[in-house]
């Protein structure tokens, strides 16, 4: 375990420093000069006609791109160890304010939509193995299908339609914080969840019964049912336990996905996350946030990715010695 | 889906281009008939497409052309699909749409799986410290979430249609190179590619007549799975105004106000948008798995 663990850590600390440089360079380099980018609002197509050349300097001097691009960057990175995002130039306050109260909702809101997925999906992914070919089967089977095709934004637009047409909801101005008002806070996610769960609850299904299948085909299950074993035991000490695996692991992976995906989910149900920070730097232009948003969602992921690597290898002997 | 192995080993042969050479209306036909579902999600994708091609003269109106006594008008016989916000026709404007979906989405899938295959095949081939650091790169691109990764980029780009397609490659190769690294990888020990090798053939060659060719149908399948995926993205970017710019009739963009204001005073805007995405993208993906099912059986369940 040891030498597969540390390999595994090996590997993950360049991929975060070449993380930090794809952003860091995307953002700096490609604009040209952002200064004038900010002061002409993106429109560089005048070429700054109308941008007085003392305000640039100033600004250039208070982004720091005055200076060479490497030290920039060592600089970008230093303060980011040390937990400092840097000023929002909209806002102009910390960035690492914002996010201290923007990250946590977001991350909730995935964390629902995976436990919402997996605790819905299990048990109908086994179903479906289980009534292999039955009209229960044939139901779970289309559902997959048409879960894994639907966009998510689509099925947040329809959660919302329904709600409003039948029950007259709409999604709320306010948001009530989870340590506050947790009732409200969970009844206010539940939805928002579920729209950003239910690719993942289809996909899951499908996994979990094709998982099942392969395992149900197994010696070992063959060996318990003769036994005389319950039915039950059998489906869930013996068979689930070993189908469980990939699943688990598909799981944990999602997680970016989600990320990705509680962008959406944020502006369909208007929820105060890090979705709709970015969507909200992305029209003021302000490159401090974006940049924030960006590389933490990435170090979140790689770090997600590491740790079920590292559990996947704690669960599976098999995988330390490939 | 689960199939029988023994379907999917007599549907090979045919596929796998060696035997006899058969016409394409034979091998469209044997696929339906050993993928009616697959086959259904292809001729959803050829109807979107010739919706695409031929929507100037199959709208009835002029996707742009408001008619302003008509607003948020619901379907009728004069509007078959209603009106939006500011009474332009709609079903007018899903036609239309399919035409920058698909654009940008081909566009985008034909670039970014052929920037994936050159990356994947080359860190492969030449290996050792170039591919551990190249494959770091890979890492890194695969942990931005792509619709943020996608952001991110219209955001310094500014967002038109060449934006969203540069956005969407950006997204879209680094999944696609693992995949093909991994093909090539196996594909370099196999007795033929060494037996070449041996011989003198020039790597260039090695990859041209032995590597390339055994690729074809992974890009394939990749491709059409893909498919799906640039579709959503482009969509979602645009449902966010973010993506293909104000008034040009995209579906994501037509979802982006309905979905929001007139969910309840004009359901069928976001509806019939929404369908149509939900449509192309169900089609794409049952097309991609039959596909996957029938070139190459290894994958399934990646």
């Amino acid at each position: 375990m040891g030498g597969y663990a540390v390999r595994r850590i090996l590997l993950f600390i360049p991929t975060i420093i070449i993380l930090t440089m794809i952003v860091f360079f995307v953002m700096w380099i490609i604009p040209g000069d952002p200064a004038l980018f900010i002061l002409t609002g993106g429109g560089e197509e005048d070429g700054g006609t109308g941008v007085r050349e003392e305000d640039l300097q100033k600004l250039r001097h208070e982004l720091g791109i005055d200076r060479p691009l490497y030290i920039r960057y060592a600089d970008w990175v230093w303060d980011l160890l040390r937990g400092d995002f840097g000023d929002s130039i909209w806002y102009k306050i910390p960035v690492m304010d914002e996010l201290k109260n923007r990250f946590p909702v977001s991350i909730q809101l995935a964390v629902m939509a995976i436990i919402i997925s997996v605790v819905l999906a299990v048990p109908l992914g086994v179903l479906s193995a289980v009534k292999q070919d039955t009209p229960i089967d044939y139901l779970a089977r289309l559902f997959t299908i048409s879960g894994v095709a639907l966009p998510t934004f689509w099925i947040g637009i329809m959660i919302v339609f329904i709600l409003a047409f039948w029950f007259n909801w709409l999604p709320p101005l306010g948001y009530a914080k989870l340590w506050e008002e947790p009732l409200k806070n969970l009844q206010q996610l539940i939805f928002p969840a579920l729209a950003l769960g239910f690719h993942d609850l289809a996909a899951i299904t499908r996994l979990t019964r094709s998982s099942m299948l392969e395992v149900l085909k197994d010696d070992y299950i063959r060996t318990a049912r003769s036994k005389g074993l319950r039915e039950a035991v059998v489906l869930f000490r013996h068979a689930l336990k070993n189908a469980i695996l990939p699943v688990l692991t598909v799981s944990g992976l999602r997680f970016a996905g989600l990320l990705g995906g509680v962008v959406i989910i944020e502006n369909i149900f208007v929820v105060p996350g890090i979705g709709n920070l970015l969507i909200d730097a992305i029209i003021h232009q302000d490159f401090i946030v974006i940049q924030a948003v960006v590389v933490l969602t990435a170090v979140i992921v790689v770090c997600l990715n590491l740790v079920v690597d590292l559990l996947y290898g704690v669960i599976d002997p098999r995988i330390r010695y490939s | 889906m689960i199939v029988g192995n023994r379907t999917q080993e007599e549907g090979l042969p045919e596929f796998a281009g060696g035997r006899q050479p058969q016409r394409l209306w034979e091998v469209i036909l044997t696929f339906s008939r050993r993928k009616p579902v697959g086959a259904t999600g292809g001729v959803i994708l050829v109807a979107l497409v010739i919706i695409a091609i031929t929507a100037p003269w199959i709208s009835p109106y002029d996707p742009y052309e408001i008619f302003a006594d008509h607003r948020k008008a619901p379907p009728q016989i004069a509007y078959p699909l209603g009106t939006d916000q500011l009474g332009r026709d709609v079903l007018s404007r899903v036609f239309y749409g399919a035409r920058i979906s698909l654009y940008v989405g081909i566009i985008s899938v034909a670039a970014g799986i052929s920037l994936g295959f050159v990356l994947g095949a080359v860190s492969a081939y030449i290996g050792g410290t170039f591919d551990l650091l190249f494959q770091r790169v890979v890492d890194a691109m695969i942990a931005f979430p792509g619709i943020i990764l996608a952001l991110t980029l219209i955001a310094v780009l500014g967002s038109s249609v060449n934006n969203v397609i540069y956005a969407l490659v950006a997204v879209l190769w680094p999944g696609a190179s693992r995949t093909v690294r991994s093909q090539v990888l196996s594909l370099k020990e196999m007795d033929y590619v060494i037996a070449a090798r041996a011989i003198g053939m020039s790597p260039a060659r090695i990859v041209v007549r032995h590597i390339m060719p055994n690729c074809f149908a992974l890009y394939i399948i990749l491709a059409t799975i893909t498919l799906g995926t640039a579709i959503i993205t482009e969509a979602s970017l645009s449902f966010l105004g973010l993506g293909i710019p104000g008034d040009v009739p995209s579906w994501g963009g037509m979802l982006a106000r309905a979905s929001q204001e007139f969910i309840k005073s004009a359901p069928w805007i976001a509806l019939s948008s929404g369908i149509a995405i939900a449509l192309a993208v169900f089609g794409v993906n049952l097309l991609g798995d039959a596909l996957r099912d029938v070139l190459d059986p290894k994958l399934r369940g990646r």
